[in-house]
């Protein structure tokens, strides 16, 4: 596909809008899993307003591509998106997590519109991409299925059981991608369970590894053309997204404790005036 | 292999030369010959479920994820999600432990049309020991909102609930044991539905209200009663778990005033619970007991041996009803009359 500097820009643009959503909605939710949900939200934009097939008119459209976000808790970061894409009206987003609000800390299918699975316990995401993919194949559709899990989360064995299955299947239309922001609630990932070398054990799985600056956007989409090529008997494609865990937020990035932070005036305002120093 | 063609849309098989996995592994293949949403998955155990009935058919329907519950049903769920009814198979413990929280989270919480068809349920695969043993499913599946739970009394009423299941809407769990139970049911020549208990023998005295292979053994033991002890025992069966059959409870409670509840399962989280809720709510005026494993892990053994010392065989049953009846019973041990 490729990317001009504009399509480039507005890209930059609208995942630096969304960073300042997502502190709106730690405010209004008060409380969110902000760390996390700022480390994806590149890799998140380039899906939602370039890569992914999908029509916000027809959430439920046969033909669409499917995202699942493993790291469920990566919703305060995920749900902005789909309000910006159109799914729903983004003055919705005020209810987050109060009394029979659709949104959560983690997403539920059936009540957020354009979500394409529950998530929230860890390493049910790439199972289901799976199963969607071998659905999909068996159906004789082409659609791609892109999974997103947390690094902490591949402590998980489930999802190495789906690993190896996606392998096996050589189910080329699953798009896994790992943001790998190196950090989990207990601390660094290399401290609390060590997963390097991470790359080589994808590779050992008979992935495609595709290693990149998650936080950079045209590296985002270089990998996401790469992703999108993929052709049976091809290897399956795996992004490992290097990233920051809170980008954006100058004070929280790279700091364990803002894996989730509760949204006071002082906190919000400090992070937006951050968000607003971003170069698009 | 015998079939037997009972006139219907269907062929049916044999249940007293075929075990009630294969009868289930024949069915869906039939079943998916008209209708492309149906695939199976399994965890390495297309043989022992008899899946490989359905792939010898539908190659291309079958997926064997391997040694791995947790993806078998997230598998499942996937596939559901992209419109097609998955039937997901493995041993009944480890699909209910080990893939217990996808069951729950990708499924009953998603509300997605997968039907778990779980094998080697109860204490049915004896011999291979206590960890494949399973007497906890019950209490695990009836607690998940949106699950349909099941339990066929044989091969014929695993062929009906297998059909029953697929338009079914909802998640549906059903159990089946290692295979080898002798028929309750001579054909398909009867109503079957799901969350609609079966009066299977008429009885004034006392109602045994029954599942999976309760069912024989309970009108076996019911003829012996009748015949020896000249008590007259109304059996039920309880096929589906959940939603429970309220109406049938009310019936048999107004018209025999006892109600023994049979399970191969344990008696803490089973049928025999769901029952004593039943009768608690309506306010009925019974006689209440529960016969099933008492809390207890199940020995090692075959499993006829097994069933003979948990008192599921119609022998067993005898000597429960009698103790909960008060009746006196003498075996008759001395060889020497006959």
């Amino acid at each position: 596909m490729g990317i001009d500097a504009k399509d480039l820009k507005q890209l930059k643009q609208i995942a630096k809008d969304l960073r300042l959503t997502v502190i709106d909605v730690m405010k209004w939710s008060g409380g969110a899993h902000v760390g996390g949900s700022l480390s994806c939200m590149d890799m998140l934009t380039a899906l939602y307003f370039k890569y992914l097939n999908i029509d916000p008119l027809k959430p439920d459209w046969d033909e669409r591509d499917r995202f699942i976000l493993s790291k469920g808790h990566a919703a305060a970061g995920y749900i902005p998106v789909l309000a910006k894409r159109g799914f729903f009206p983004e003055e919705q987003l005020k209810s987050f997590n109060h009394f029979g609000s659709p949104f959560a800390m983690h997403p539920d299918t059936n009540k957020v519109v354009g979500c394409d699975a529950s998530a929230g316990s860890l390493g049910h995401g790439l199972p289901i991409a799976l199963g969607m993919a071998l659905g999909l194949r068996f159906q004789g559709k082409d659609q791609k299925v892109v999974c997103m899990m947390g690094d902490g989360e591949c402590q998980e064995g489930s999802v190495w059981e789906a690993a190896m299955a996606i392998s096996h299947f050589n189910a080329t239309n699953v798009i896994t991608i790992v943001d790998r922001n190196k950090a989990q609630i207990d601390g660094t990932t290399e401290q609390v369970m060590a997963l390097e070398p991470f790359a080589d054990k994808w590779k050992a799985f008979g992935f495609d590894v595709i290693e990149i600056d998650g936080n950079d956007m045209a590296q985002v989409c270089e990998a996401f053309d790469k992703a999108w090529a993929k052709k049976p008997g091809d290897k399956p494609a795996f992004i490992l997204a290097n990233t920051v865990k809170g980008k954006g937020v100058d004070f929280m990035e790279n700091q364990v404790p803002y894996h989730y932070c509760n949204g006071t005036d002082e906190v919000c305002a400090k992070a937006k005036a951050s968000i607003m120093k971003m170069e698009v | 292999m015998a079939e037997v063609n009972t006139g219907t849309n269907w062929t049916c098989y044999d249940s007293s030369t075929m075990t009630a996995r294969e009868i289930y592994g024949r069915t869906l293949a039939e079943l998916a010959k008209s209708d492309d949403r149906i695939v199976a998955v399994t965890a390495d155990l297309e043989k022992s479920t008899a899946l490989n009935k359905f792939g010898v058919v539908h190659p291309d329907r079958l997926f064997n994820v391997g040694i791995a519950e947790q993806d078998m049903i997230g598998v499942a769920a996937g596939m559901a999600k992209v419109g097609l009814i998955p039937f997901a198979s493995s041993f009944a413990i480890m699909t209910c432990l080990r893939g217990g929280e996808q069951i729950r989270t990708d499924i009953c919480y998603q509300n997605l049309p997968v039907k778990i068809i779980a094998t080697h349920s109860g204490i049915s695969f004896g011999h291979a020991g206590t960890t494949h043993h399973c007497t906890e499913d019950f209490a695990i599946m009836k607690s998940f909102a949106n699950m349909t739970v099941i339990c066929p009394a044989d091969g014929i009423e695993t062929s009906k609930a297998v059909r029953a299941c697929v338009d079914y809407p909802g998640p549906v769990y059903m159990r089946i044991g290692r295979g080898f139970e002798p028929p309750v049911y001579e054909d398909e020549d009867y109503d079957f539905e799901i969350g609609k208990a079966t009066v299977m023998r008429d009885g004034k005295d006392l109602t045994i209200i029954t599942c999976g292979i309760g069912v024989l053994q309970s009108i076996n033991a019911a003829k012996t009663l009748a015949d020896r002890d000249g008590v007259d025992v109304q059996v039920i069966n309880m096929h589906t778990i959940k939603p429970i059959d309220r109406q049938a409870i009310i019936d048999a409670a107004k018209k025999t005033g006892k109600i023994l509840t049979i399970e191969e399962h344990n008696v803490v989280g089973g049928l025999g619970e769901s029952v004593a809720n039943v009768i608690a709510e309506e306010g009925l005026q019974v006689q209440f007991k529960k016969h099933g494993m008492q809390d207890e892990f199940s020995m090692i053994g075959y499993a006829e041996d097994l069933y003979a010392h948990y008192k599921f065989d119609a022998n067993g049953i005898c000597e429960v009803v009698r103790d909960y009846l008060g009746i006196k019973y003498e075996a008759d041990e001395d060889w020497e009359d006959e």
